[in-house]
């Protein structure tokens, strides 16, 4: 049975900037399950990072939540509670949820320590703040948890400051920290986009083992493809601030719906791709600070309908799991194949994934 | 960290050897001499030169010197106040200069703090529009509207204050001039800590303390602060020797018998010994304050502290 542990529902988030209001969150809908991974997709710009900021309550001063609901679920002393985040002032967000429910990891370990303690400290600290474990007991766990995240000579690097260690053992030091007052739920903001690529799989491969072992629901917000398809057990692709697709791992990328979804997948290079160009997306998103009507995506999509112009198209349902918010599942819509190139790619894909898969049974 | 210290006091103590023969190459540079009196005769101007040695050359003067500063000894006034020690000519005025700037050091790194973290805290507020107000005012107008000001409202008009320095109520006739030689720090370091504490708000360590669920003053103090301070102790340092050494103009508006006035005189009227003394206890200050900067920053950022060890 799979448990729910947040619910965001309708999520609308605006900024108010010197050009005007900008409507960076436009109803956004997702849902986590206990030990799971949701991976959320899109380009920068998307929304995925203010959703994020959202359910830690730390989004900027100018940002303001329109409408919706974020709900969350854990045990109090064996007792289940749901809270709504939404509703909880900021002091009993930092009390109840940042660090104890939700802990975050993010972008750029270089930045996201604090350069004048050091980083056992700053391990500690979340266990000392909100559950006064004597120091002693914070500091065996802080030191259990950075051999957990694969810090080699752990009691020297306690007393290290962050400028003595390297980005990679900054980002598994920012890990610990997430992990330190054992939360339900870790929020990963593109953990590996500022590391370099031999760095960047064996973070997701600590990220993926720490998870398993300690039964965590992960949210990975990147714009990387080949993250969530190494990570994700569903995925949803964000598009100006709305989610036009989602599924799991396998649907979304063997059978995806959104010609968005199809432009994303064509750009992504692997292997397989020949001398010829790389495809882009052509155009660019749309300026949030303008009203949307009908769908965001359609100025850039070459199979967009005559209805993509003035009605906004609703999730249409593929199957269970699998939703996609465009007019092109509509029973009336043109047949629209998939182009040429991008299904020669997923069969490649498909049958690399079969190989694994063997190979992996084995 | 021990070794730091002591590498930034050899340092010192180089620059203040260098500092004294400036200091006295450039006296025997200046024109003219203490005698220059056009009633004294050649022969009254030799038997003076010889009696405090300045017939002898520059070389042996200037270790003379040095010999005699080590032992505590500045020499004597040839002008000022003939033959009397420089040490009593300062005895009275150093405390006075020292008290009234240590005064304005204090007032204003407090207020300005307090001004620079209340415009951080309600960026883009009517707060943030008034410390900026008060910045631009402290920075652009000089000390000395501000001591005529005080003097005119708060001395003159309202008598709440006395209008001329006293030294039997030291505190109370300290306060205008210890207000109109603070403004210029008060605005310096409400500037710095509103951009440097803004800054810090901004950047990703605190957004990661926040979502660890730190909040109130543990946020502020052991995650903000102190990494917003590291600026700030670079521009105080400078202004606080200002303030120490005091200012010739509010001595003149307050008849403070300081040594800023002092030192426009000793100039003006060749006092060698005199002019070296203050001028060396400027130099003296400075260093140690940028001695004691470079052990806070030390403190403060493991950065500096560590920084050559290799681990």
């Amino acid at each position: 049975m799979r448990e729910k542990i947040l619910s965001i529902q309708n999520l609308n988030i605006s900024f108010e900037t010197t050009a005007g209001m900008v409507n960076a969150v436009r109803g956004v809908n997702l849902s986590v399950y206990r030990g799971e991974t949701v991976a959320l997709v899109g380009e920068s710009g998307s929304g995925k990072s203010v959703s994020a900021k959202a359910i830690m309550g730390i989004l900027a001063k100018n940002g303001t939540i329109d409408s919706g609901d974020i709900t969350l679920s854990y045990y109090r002393q064996e007792e289940k509670v749901t809270r709504d985040i939404l509703s909880m002032d900021k002091k009993e967000i930092r009390r109840h949820v940042n660090g104890k429910r939700i802990a975050m990891v993010f972008q750029d370990p270089m930045t996201s320590l604090n350069p004048l303690i050091p980083v056992g400290k700053q391990v500690m600290e979340g266990m000392l703040w909100h559950y006064h474990t004597p120091k002693e007991e914070a500091y065996q766990k802080a030191l259990d948890l950075l051999k957990l995240v694969g810090i080699t000579d752990a009691e020297k690097r306690m007393k290290n400051y962050p400028h003595q260690l390297s980005g990679g053992m900054r980002q598994r030091v920012v890990i610990a920290i997430a992990l330190s007052c054992d939360p339900d739920l870790l929020i990963c903001d593109e953990p590996t986009t500022a590391l370099d690529v031999t760095i960047q799989s064996k973070i997701l491969e600590l990220i993926q083992e720490i998870q398993k072992r300690k039964k965590l629901s992960v949210i990975y917000i990147t714009h990387d493809l080949g993250v969530v398809a190494k990570v994700a057990d569903y995925v949803n692709v964000m598009y100006a601030g709305k989610i036009v697709e989602s599924g799991t791992v396998n649907e979304v990328f063997y059978d995806p719906k959104h010609p968005y979804t199809w432009g994303l997948l064509s750009a992504m290079p692997d292997l397989g791709t020949e001398d010829e160009r790389l495809y882009t997306i052509p155009g660019s998103p749309p300026n949030l600070l303008h009203r949307i009507t009908g769908d965001a995506f359609a100025p850039r999509n070459k199979y967009a309908l005559k209805i993509d112009s003035r009605v906004e198209p609703p999730m249409f349902k593929v199957s269970d799991t699998h939703y996609a918010a465009t007019w092109l599942l509509h029973p009336k819509a043109p047949k629209v194949e998939l182009p040429g190139e991008l299904k020669a790619r997923i069969d490649r894909m498909m049958k690399e994934g079969e190989h694994y898969d063997k190979t992996g049974k084995q | 960290m021990k070794k730091y210290i002591g590498k930034r006091l050899a340092i010192s103590l180089v620059t203040l050897l260098i500092v004294i023969f400036v200091l006295f190459l450039l006296l025997q540079l200046m024109p003219g001499s203490p005698f220059n009196d056009e009633r004294l005769s050649q022969e009254q101007i030799a038997v003076m030169s010889e009696k405090y040695g300045l017939d002898q050359p520059v070389t042996v003067q200037f270790f003379r010197y040095v010999k005699n500063l080590c032992k505590g000894d500045f020499g004597v006034s040839y002008v000022i106040s003939k033959d009397t020690s420089i040490s009593v000519l300062l005895e009275n005025r150093v405390p006075i200069s020292f008290g009234i700037g240590g005064e304005a050091v204090a007032f204003g790194a407090v207020i300005g703090l307090i001004l620079g973290i209340l415009a951080a805290l309600k960026h883009n507020s009517w707060w943030d529009t008034l410390c900026t107000f008060i910045s631009v005012i402290g920075v652009s107008l000089p000390s000395y509207v501000f001591a005529l000001a005080l003097a005119y409202f708060v001395g003159f008009k309202a008598q709440w204050l006395p209008l001329l320095y006293d030294g039997k109520q030291f505190f109370a006739s300290s306060v205008m001039p210890m207000i109109a030689l603070s403004m210029f720090t008060v605005a310096t370091v409400a500037r710095f800590t509103r951009t440097s504490l803004l800054e810090v708000l901004d950047s990703e360590y605190m957004l990661l303390a926040e979502s660890k669920g730190i909040t109130g003053p543990t946020l502020m103090l052991r995650h903000a602060m102190r990494n917003a301070l590291i600026p700030i102790v670079t521009v105080l340092a400078p202004l606080v020797v200002d303030l120490m050494i005091g200012s010739l103009v509010i001595e003149k508006i307050f008849s403070i018998p300081g040594i800023g006035s002092l030192m426009v005189t000793a100039i003006q009227s060749n006092d060698y010994n005199v002019t070296i003394t203050l001028a060396f206890i400027y130099s003296v200050m400075y260093i140690v304050l940028m001695l004691i900067v470079d052990i806070v920053y030390g403190i403060i950022d493991p950065r500096i502290r560590l920084a050559g060890k290799t681990d």
